[in-house]
């Protein structure tokens, strides 16, 4: 595999983990986040104070990248508890304003800490390290697997009937707070998890590249994939990735062209990808089964037609 | 078994409840008439916790209520939401299988829903229905069918002939007699002044956030007052 492409599947590789998060969070929650790029740059930024050696213009401790996917996780969820706290009982668009007000707001921080190399960015190091695809899809294994295991449980389905009808969750008994707040924290726990990633893909990050673009982006992936679907989100995070790559043939046009196709495909299939549907051996039995009966139906419903024409 | 005392919401700038004191004894139907926006159903939420109070307390079986929703269902309160709200992609049985979310007791469990089925046979015979293509009296038979799934033993019922054919309303109203029967109390929210004061052993009158009248539910009928304001002439409201 080429160095190019190869470069092109760590960057879906990364975007995949913070999609993930986002996944749980608007896809099985219902809570749509436009300031996930500000936990990115968390875990970023964090991340590089860990990893980035000692020995550099603006030095970090020079702990290994595991450290630094750790750490920086961390630091995003435990941002995300505490704004989780004052957001989380706003209702739909607001908590959505909120988010975004969040995202911008971490970013202008980080465009004031000098000690972080302020608005010029921080260069973290010399070299990419192709071998660092390896830590990336461990990440993304540990992620699917915890998000796909999560939204089967218990937990996982009190998020979705929150999703499906709040006000109903609450009058049944369901602590409607704290599993927002679960889906909240998991989702920046992941997102941060993946800014330290891009920081390190990279070796250079500024605030600029977690702006508002980077949390559309994330977001146009889970939507594009299919609001419930996690295979959905993977498939996404690859195909969106690779897109504008695939689309430089038509150089400075490439982005319109990115833009028309997304319309184009969000019109012939308004539910994304794989909106509610998992491409898992019971997935697509499940599929399959829903599409036999409703051929079935549409049989029968033509029968009757011919049937009442003859009479 | 529930006692209001003095509680003030406000949301969004607006004073929603100005100083709303009510009490609810074991066994009755208590109503609460008003106009659009009196506060009606803002009284219940804040009851069930959805609003956080300004001002005042709420105690139940002489305990102070707790404030989260979660709680407020635990303590044995349970909240018929207006506008019915089912979970629309769950058949029948699961969205009453959903009332029972915090019971872990299953013999009990599959008693109460034949119990609820009983109550609703429409229900029964729709069991494995997706409760999106129910008619808007089944949603809303089904709303109340969650509750009691919940085995509290205080009902709050918020509107719940909202929007029903004549013939309807009345069987809603029927069928809240019967829970009474079981054995559950009744707080109702209602519009429909006329058949709410029917149902009810008492009522207050809630205007503008404050309970200007209360009483006995067939003195509150016949006060001139509220014959004007709410009743109008018993001809146009009977139907």
């Amino acid at each position: 595999m080429s160095s190019y492409t190869l470069g092109i599947l760590m960057l879906a590789g990364i975007n995949l983990v913070a999609v993930l998060g986002l996944s749980l969070l608007t896809g099985f929650t219902g809570l749509f986040s436009f300031g996930h790029a500000g936990f990115m740059a968390i875990g970023a930024y964090v991340g590089a104070f860990l990893t980035v050696s000692p020995a550099r213009d603006i030095p970090g401790l020079g702990l290994p990248l595991i450290v630094g996917v750790l750490g920086g996780g961390a630091a995003a969820g435990l941002v995300s508890w505490l704004v989780g706290r004052i957001t989380l009982n706003l209702k739909g668009d607001y908590f959505c304003i909120a988010t975004l007000g969040f995202g911008e707001a971490t970013r202008l921080v980080f465009n004031n800490v000098q000690r972080f190399g302020g608005s010029r960015g921080w260069p973290l190091g010399a070299t990419r390290d192709m071998g660092d695809i390896w830590i990336i899809l461990a990440v993304d294994v540990v992620a699917v697997i915890l998000v796909a295991n999560l939204v089967k449980s218990r937990h996982g389905r009190n998020m979705i009937a929150i999703r499906e009808e709040e006000l109903a969750s609450q009058v049944t008994g369901i602590d409607v707070f704290r599993y927002k707040m679960v889906s909240l924290v998991i989702s920046a726990i992941l997102a941060g998890a993946a800014g330290v990633l891009l920081g390190n893909y990279l070796t250079f990050i500024n605030p600029k590249i977690f702006n508002l673009t980077k949390s559309t982006e994330l977001i146009i992936i889970v939507i594009f994939g299919g609001l419930g679907s996690i295979s959905g989100s993977v498939l996404g995070a690859l195909l969106l990735t690779a897109l504008p790559e695939v689309l430089r043939f038509f150089e400075i046009w490439r982005l319109v062209f990115y833009g028309a196709a997304v319309i184009l495909i969000m019109i012939s299939r308004p539910q994304g990808l794989l909106g509610g549907m998992e491409l898992t051996p019971s997935g697509i039995r499940k599929i399959l089964a829903e599409r036999r009966a409703r051929l079935a139906l549409r049989a029968e419903a033509a029968r009757e037609t011919a049937e009442g024409g003859s009479r | 078994m529930l006692t209001v005392r003095d509680i003030h919401v406000s949301y969004g700038g607006i004073r929603a409840l100005k100083g709303v004191s009510l009490r609810v004894e074991k066994g009755e139907i208590v109503t609460i008439i008003g106009a659009n926006g009196a506060g009606k159903s803002t009284l219940l939420n804040a009851i069930s916790g959805f609003l956080r109070l300004g001002s005042g307390d709420i105690l139940y079986q002489d305990k102070p209520l707790p404030k989260r929703p979660d709680r407020v269902v635990r303590a044995g309160i349970c909240h018929v939401p207006e506008g019915r709200l089912v979970f629309a992609n769950l058949t029948v049985e699961d969205n009453l299988r959903m009332g029972a979310y915090l019971r872990r007791d299953k013999a009990a469990i599959a008693a109460d829903l034949e119990k609820v089925f009983g109550l609703f046979p429409r229900l029964k015979e729709r069991q494995r229905q997706i409760a999106g293509t129910l008619s808007g009296g089944e949603q809303q038979m089904l709303a109340m069918g969650r509750a009691l799934m919940t085995d509290g033993d205080l009902v709050l019922m918020d509107e719940p002939s909202l929007g029903l054919a004549p013939l309807l309303v009345q069987t809603v109203f029927d069928i809240i007699l019967e829970i009474r029967a079981l054995g559950k109390t009744i707080l109702l929210v209602e519009q429909n002044a006329y058949k709410a004061l029917d149902a009810a052993d008492r009522a207050y009158v809630l205007e503008q956030g404050r309970i200007v009248k209360e009483g006995p539910a067939a003195e509150v009928k016949a006060d001139p007052s509220v014959r004007a304001a709410y009743l109008g002439t018993e001809s146009n409201q009977a139907g």
